[in-house]
């Protein structure tokens, strides 16, 4: 044996290790394939043997080979081997190879969950590292499954190590499986104030990147990311979330809002670049969803704008890309203050580095106006004539053809100019963009009536010497303006000075070297020009100049006959026949100029791009339903189901269809067939010209052949822009002084000595007209179209599936399968969790059954699952047939509305954490300069929901649209409405789910109604659980309590402060005198005796509600607790203090939390014995049974298990786990409680309570 | 997220590839080829951001990446990493990787692709930045390569020994083409804590 492994070693010292073969492969330049095909070889010889580290070492030469390219997953089962090695060395090696090469539809992956199981919960820390980072990189969806929960479990681990490394890979785990995002969710943010700056580091990247995603689920954590970035001071962690924070800002502005001033200290205080333009970046992202809203941001705006020209000013060329990127964000909502720093941008088009100059084309776009696009554009022209490299100058094209052409023209006041700049871009060589001049050419003729002539004398000329454009013919993408200019001419050949040159030069032999789809068209529009030129002759007494005419067309057209191209073929021979036979009438002296022009009479107008898409469909049409009966598959089989449901036919047949058999549909398919070849008007599926045109086929794959540009290229008798340019100027100037001439005059006549106004000042963007009376022609839709968004997004998109609301709490079924004997995690419910120790205790030590057992738990859980969502749908649709039953109760006061939904919320988590977002949020500093301002403000922020609409009307004041720009802030607003709205809705549900909650079965009319409450019969009246705890002249407290699920010693106390006076309420402040019992829940540091400052301020007549949380020890007693509130009232000539004693009553109902039961848990537990009983007798009750069993619910937190006539049990249970158990008895004016409970001291002062209730009735 | 980390030399010629992402055999040294043309034909003097190329990226990537004498260092970004941040990344990367070694060249890398991957592990996981701080990465490597020894013990003293003989044998061995000045920081950056 020990032979055996010193012969090994000593085998082991002569093998290649991955030095030698790095050594080899360079030793082996000539033939490095040949020696690494000896070493591939050799390595399987090695992973053949035993030995662990003789296969080691072969997989890690493996994983540089993999690096060089050669495909190793045939060694996959031996990584797979060495990963599970127990030594460290090994392990390490065995699952980088895997890391680096394995992947989804690798199948021996599904052997290592158990190994990497074992390696995650190893009592070596590097163990469980390697294997968190191999599996960060091959984690599949199963993997994840299985593993998620024992991740979990890292996260806690006692070492920073794994906990940094277990909290990253939590993003991977939740990607490929996204049911566990919200079972871990919690840990995850308990993570983000972990001790160990690493950990909190690698939560913040988790949660950014989950937020980036779908920003709306992680709004709620805003707060705590707040308090983080103003007590970080890792440059690192901040950048994170100041990103983040630009993600969310969008949606909710307040929260920018607050933003604004710590990034500005920031940014005024960091020495950091990095994190100075993440600031930048995030301001601007808040100044875009304030939009024009804030008058006094203009300051923000100059600050990001100054810092941003520091940026590009300096000379590290990635401080100047990236102030150029951010400049461009700007430039978006705030052109104005970018549009100052033109000459800085015009600047860095001169700049060498390419990257840069790609950036500041960008930003021209937003920048040019109609007084300097002609300016701009001819500053470009000089770049392309300069510029080296085919890339920059394509880009160069396209950004001036986006920028003249942005928002319809908007900016072109002379058409001319910009038709012969697109000439004048006709030169380039080798440009791939051949055919975006052309569409520009198109569309600019066609929509712009007024330049028609212009620009079909221009194309002529174009096309006389296309022999220059086209030098090596076809062999560039520029000869596609041929297309264009082609089709022009043809189409509006009215406007030709001499159609029959242009007729001549649009048949020369050379054409048949053009594209296929460009000779098309040649084809098709000298039809057409042969059309009008037929017209002008035959007003002519000389009829041979028209058969002249013809007989050039006769002449050509052959050559195109003869085309290869199908299209070109076809019209070819078409048209020669219409022209012999026009030649044969023309023979005969007869007039045809007018039938032939007739074949091209009437416009075409642009297509909409989407029109089809908009057509609406007709009412009562529906696209999805056949036709025809389907076709069955054969006639036996379409036989039998008939018989059988014979039934059910009636429902689904059509009463139009008629049956038709087979025999009969095949005649009907047949004429049809021979209908439509015979239709001239049928659109069969042929390729259309556009197609072809699209494809222009090969263009990109033939060589580009460069002709020395030095030979100036000046296409004669075409004009150059420039001239234009010069015009334009002269044109202006005309018209100025013309303007000024009008007004003296008008000076003049009116005698009126006024000071000149007008005339020194710059010209002004409306002063200037456009040359001609532009009639640009608007793209043609359907009539009633439909308004369609466009945002498809990618459905593939792994990210949607993360797209989950993280407030809700968690229901049992989504607790993250385990797998092994550990005990089941602490949040899972105490329900799940009885049940899995169950399973586990049950389980037998064989591991095959294991498995199996485990699927079928699975598929149990699964099938639970269904019915869950089952029983959520049936849910679902009662609520929408109340809705109009809850629309009456739906304008009730804020307090109603809000109080139902705390007590709808068992766990408050949803609701607190939604309000205290608002709360944190309405907090912020809001700029004191406009008093009123302010107030409508807060006011709107104070009353979050129901107040929205009054809320949202200071925003959408400004909100007249004047152009363009203002249009999307209107949108923006659009949203803000939109979320308000959703918010709204949220609560209304909330209050919906309180009336039906626990209704997991739908009783309809029957009398026994289980788990539920039966409101159904009559709408109940409205209840409020808050009562008055304080009042005086300036301020009104109600207060409601609530149990805490998830803390058995807490109660949530919510006040509702409502200021009743005309003053500004500030600085409140709310104390309460401990009990022993009872203790005021205080922020860390503080006193016992310190008082709680309420976050928010009252405007006069405003009311907002805060949370107070309380710790209790014994909850069998109700107590009172003596408190303070002192404020300061606030007058606008004087303050002056307050305070307003009061008495918190925390009753024995309060510490009861409405938990649903089922009855037949409900019967284990009367059986158990383990309750005490009593009773308690009301008389003179004078309410429907189903008024007070609601009553219980609501005011005592109980459920009702089941129902049976006038005979209910209810059930409800305390927040240290008591169950109170009632049994509710009516006969008459008598009610008769039977309860039981295993703390007969709170069972009595809750019946108590309940007595009370109804004595006060 | 980072999609890749990739090093290669002036030649193109890769050192060390780790795709956080899958792709073929072949598309990765496409890739690599891809990325290395874009990179190598850009002045010294320029910004170190450009736009991903055809086979990795699309609007939101970016290639982020600096070079060191005879070596690139590329990462390609998404829009959720800071550029910056990036850019002091690679230089605390390249630091690292100069302690581990004793003044690194491009030999080591070459030589010891396995031990720059165990350094990088240290540094990003999955595709997301998991320390940043050099002591703290340099720690955690250190422990490990002790454990590694401490496994070795004396079986793998034989192996050490051979190596040596082999490396005895190879005395032109160079070890003199330094990366470069590897102190040039960029102004106004001052690395993350």
């Amino acid at each position: 044996m020990a032979l055996k492994i010193v012969k090994g070693s000593i085998d082991r010292m002569f093998d290649k290790n991955l030095q030698d073969l790095v050594r080899g492969i360079r030793n082996h330049k000539e033939d490095e394939a040949k020696y690494i095909s000896t070493c591939i070889d050799e390595i399987k010889q090695e992973l053949k043997q035993d030995n662990i580290a003789v296969k080691a070492n072969a997989v890690c030469k493996l994983t540089y080979l993999q690096m060089l390219g050669y495909d190793v997953s045939w060694a996959a089962f031996n990584i797979v081997e060495v990963m599970s090695s127990s030594k460290f060395t090994y392990k390490r090696i065995g699952y980088l190879a895997a890391s680096q090469c394995f992947h989804e539809s690798t199948d021996v992956i599904m052997l290592t969950t158990n190994q990497i199981r074992k390696d995650l919960s190893s009592p070596n820390q590097y163990d469980t590292g390697v294997a968190l980072t191999g599996l960060s990189c091959f984690v599949t969806p199963d993997l994840a499954r299985d593993l998620a929960n024992d991740i979990m479990t890292l996260m806690s681990h006692t070492k920073p190590y794994i906990r940094k490394k277990a909290v990253l890979i939590m993003y991977k785990v939740f990607l490929k499986y996204p049911e566990s995002l919200r079972p871990a969710f919690p840990r995850l943010k308990e993570k983000l104030e972990d001790p160990d700056p690493g950990v909190q580091s690698a939560a913040v990247n988790v949660i950014c990147e989950l937020a980036r995603r779908n920003p709306k689920n992680y709004l709620s954590l805003a707060p705590l990311f707040f308090k983080l970035m103003t007590s970080s001071t890792n440059n690192w962690v901040l950048i994170k979330i100041i990103k983040l924070f630009g993600a969310l800002t969008p949606l909710e502005p307040r929260l920018g809002k607050k933003l604004i001033e710590p990034l500005t200290n920031l940014i005024h205080s960091t020495s950091a670049m990095s994190l100075l333009y993440e600031c930048v970046n995030t301001v601007i992202a808040v100044l875009i969803s304030l939009s024009s809203g804030m008058p006094n941001h203009s300051a923000s705006i100059q600050l990001c704008v100054q810092k941003l020209r520091i940026l590009i000013e300096d000379s590290d060329q990635n401080l100047k890309y990236l102030g150029l990127l951010a400049m461009s964000k700007i430039l978006k909502t705030h052109p104005k203050s970018v549009q100052s720093h033109k000459d800085l941008i015009l600047q860095c088009l001169d700049d060498k580095d390419e990257s840069i100059r790609l950036r500041a084309l960008d930003l021209l776009y937003g920048m040019v106006s109609k007084k300097n696009l002609m300016e701009i554009v001819k500053k470009l022209m000089l770049h392309v004539d300069k510029a080296e490299g085919t890339t920059y100058r394509d880009e160069l094209l396209t950004k001036i053809i986006d920028i003249c052409s942005q928002s319809n023209y908007q900016y072109i006041t002379n058409f001319e100019w910009y038709i012969s700049i697109l000439v004048e871009l006709t030169r380039l060589e080798g440009t791939r963009h051949g055919h975006l001049i052309a569409s520009q050419m198109l569309d600019v003729a066609i929509r712009v009536k007024a330049i028609r002539v212009f620009a079909v004398a221009q194309m002529a000329t174009l096309l006389d010497n296309a022999h220059l454009l086209t030098g090596n013919m076809q062999r560039n993408g520029i000869c596609e303006v041929l297309y264009a200019a082609a089709w022009i001419c043809g189409e509006f050949s009215e406007h030709l000075e001499n159609p029959m040159q242009t007729l001549e030069a649009m048949l020369r032999p050379k054409v048949a070297t053009l594209p296929g789809h460009i000779q098309a068209v040649y084809v098709q529009n000298a039809a057409k020009l042969f059309a009008t030129v037929l017209k002008s002759q035959e007003g002519n007494t000389d009829s041979t100049a028209a058969q002249e005419t013809s007989q050039l067309m006769i002449d050509r057209l052959p050559l195109f006959v003869q085309s290869a191209n199908l299209e070109v073929q076809e019209r070819a021979s078409c048209i020669l026949q219409l022209v012999k036979y026009i030649q044969k009438l023309q023979q005969k002296d007869v007039e045809v100029a007018e039938e032939v022009t007739a074949l091209f009479a009437g416009e075409l107008n642009p297509v909409a791009p989407k029109a089809q898409k908009k057509v609406p469909v007709p009412e009562g049409l529906d696209l999805d339903a056949w036709i025809n009966e389907p076709p069955s598959e054969s006639e036996s089989e379409d036989e039998q189901p008939k018989a059988i449901f014979a039934k059910e036919e009636p429902k689904h047949s059509r009463p139009r269809h008629t049956e038709v058999d087979e025999k009969e549909l095949a005649r009907r398919r047949e004429a049809r067939k021979q209908e439509q070849a015979n239709n001239p008007f049928y659109i069969k599926a042929s390729p259309s010209s556009q197609k072809v045109y699209q494809e222009a086929p090969g263009v990109e794959h033939i060589p580009v052949v460069q002709i020395d540009l030095s030979v100036p290229l000046k296409v004669p008798g075409l004009p150059m822009s420039d001239q234009y340019v010069k015009l334009e100027e002269e044109r202006r100037q005309k018209a100025r002084a013309d303007k000024k001439k009008k007004e003296k005059k008008k000076r003049k006549e009116k005698h009126s000595g006024r000071g000149k106004k007008h005339d020194s000042g710059p010209e002004s963007e409306e002063d200037i007209a456009p040359a001609h009376q532009v009639d640009i022609v608007t793209e043609e839709m359907p009539e009633n179209a439909l308004p369609s968004d466009d945002d498809d997004k990618d459905p593939n998109d792994p990210h949607k599936a993360l797209d989950i609301d993280l407030d809700k709490p968690l229901a049992d079924s989504e607790k993250l399968p385990v797998r092994s004997h550990r005990a089941a995690e602490a949040l899972k419910s105490p329900a799940e969790d009885g049940e899995t120790e169950n399973a586990a205790s049950q389980e037998p030590k064989k591991k095959s059954s294991k498995e199996k057992r485990e699927k079928k738990k699975d598929k149990d859980r699964e099938r639970k699952k269904s019915k869950e969502e089952k029983k959520k749908k049936k849910k679902h649709k009662h609520e929408e047939k109340e809705e109009d039953l809850l629309g009456g109760q739906a304008d009730e006061s804020v307090v109603q509305s809000d109080e139902t939904s705390m007590v709808a919320e068992p766990p408050t988590s949803t609701s607190a954490e939604v309000s205290d977002l608002d709360f944190w949020l309405s907090n912020a500093p809001v700029p004191s300069n406009t008093q009123e301002a302010v107030t409508v403000a807060a006011a709107a922020e104070a009353a979050p929901e129901p107040e929205a609409p009054s809320g949202a009307a200071p925003d959408s004041e400004p909100d007249e649209p004047k152009d363009t720009e203002m249009e999307e802030t209107k949108s923006s607003k659009h949203k803000k409405k939109k979320q308000k709205k959703e918010k709204e809705e949220k609560e209304k549900k909330k209050k919906k789910k309180h009336h039906h909650h626990h209704h997991h079965s739908d009783g309809g009319g029957e009398e026994s109604v289980q788990n539920g409450t039966v409101e159904e019969e009559e709408p109940l009246p409205p209840m409020s659980n808050y009562c008055l705890l304080a009042e005086n002249s300036y301020i009104k407290m109600v207060y409601d309590i609530q149990g805490n699920l998830q803390d058995g010693s807490q109660v949530v106390v919510s006040v509702i402060f409502e200021n009743k006076c005309d003053s500004f309420l500030k600085s409140m402040e709310f104390n309460v005198l401990d009990s022993l019992n009872s203790k005021l829940q205080r922020p860390e540091g503080s006193g016992p005796h310190d008082g709680l400052t309420v976050p928010f301020q009252l405007p006069p007549g405003v009311s907002n509600e805060a949370r107070f949380v309380f710790t209790v020890q014994s909850i069998v007693m109700s107590q009172k607790l003596k408190g303070t509130l002192t404020f300061i009232v606030k007058n606008e000539d004087s303050s002056t203090h307050e305070k307003l004693d009061f008495k918190l009553h925390f009753t024995c109902t309060s510490y009861l939390i409405t938990t649903p039961c089922y009855s037949d848990a409900f019967a284990k537990l009367l059986e158990s014995g383990d309750l005490k009983g009593s009773s308690v007798r009301l008389e003179g009750v004078n309410m429907p049974f189903h008024h007070l069993l609601a009553r219980i619910c609501f005011h005592h937190h109980f459920s009702v298990v089941e129902r049976i006539d006038s005979c209910a049990s209810m059930y409800s249970r305390s927040i240290q786990g008591h169950h109170v158990c009632l049994l509710v008895k009516t006969s008459g004016q008598t009610v008769c409680i039977d309860a039981k409970c295993d703390e007969p001291t709170l069972l009595g002062n809750v019946l108590d309570e309940i007595k009370q209730t109804f004595s006060q009735c | 997220m980072i999609k890749a980390i990739l090093i290669f030399n002036n030649h193109g010629k890769p050192r060390l590839s780790k795709f956080y992402e899958h792709y073929t055999e072949d598309t990765e040294q496409q890739i690599i080829r891809e990325t290395f043309h874009l990179v190598s034909k850009r002045d010294e003097n320029v910004c170190n951001f450009l736009e991903g190329g055809m086979l990795i990226g699309g609007s939101d990537y970016k290639l982020i990446y600096r070079h060191y004498a005879t070596l690139y260092f590329v990462f390609c970004v998404d829009s959720s990493e800071s550029e910056l941040g990036i850019l002091d990344l690679i230089q605390v990367f390249v630091e690292t990787l100069d302690k581990c070694f004793e003044n690194v060249c491009e030999l080591d890398l070459i030589f010891h692709v396995d031990k720059v991957h165990n350094i990088l592990a240290e540094m990003v996981m999955g595709g997301m930045v998991l320390e940043t701080n050099m002591n703290e990465i340099i720690t955690q490597v250190d422990a490990q390569n002790k454990m590694e020894k401490a496994e070795a013990g004396i079986a793998g003293a034989p192996a050490r020994a051979v190596s040596a003989v082999k490396n005895m044998n190879l005395p032109e061995m160079p070890r003199n083409i330094n990366i470069g000045d590897i102190s040039i920081k960029v102004p106004n950056l001052p690395s993350f804590k």
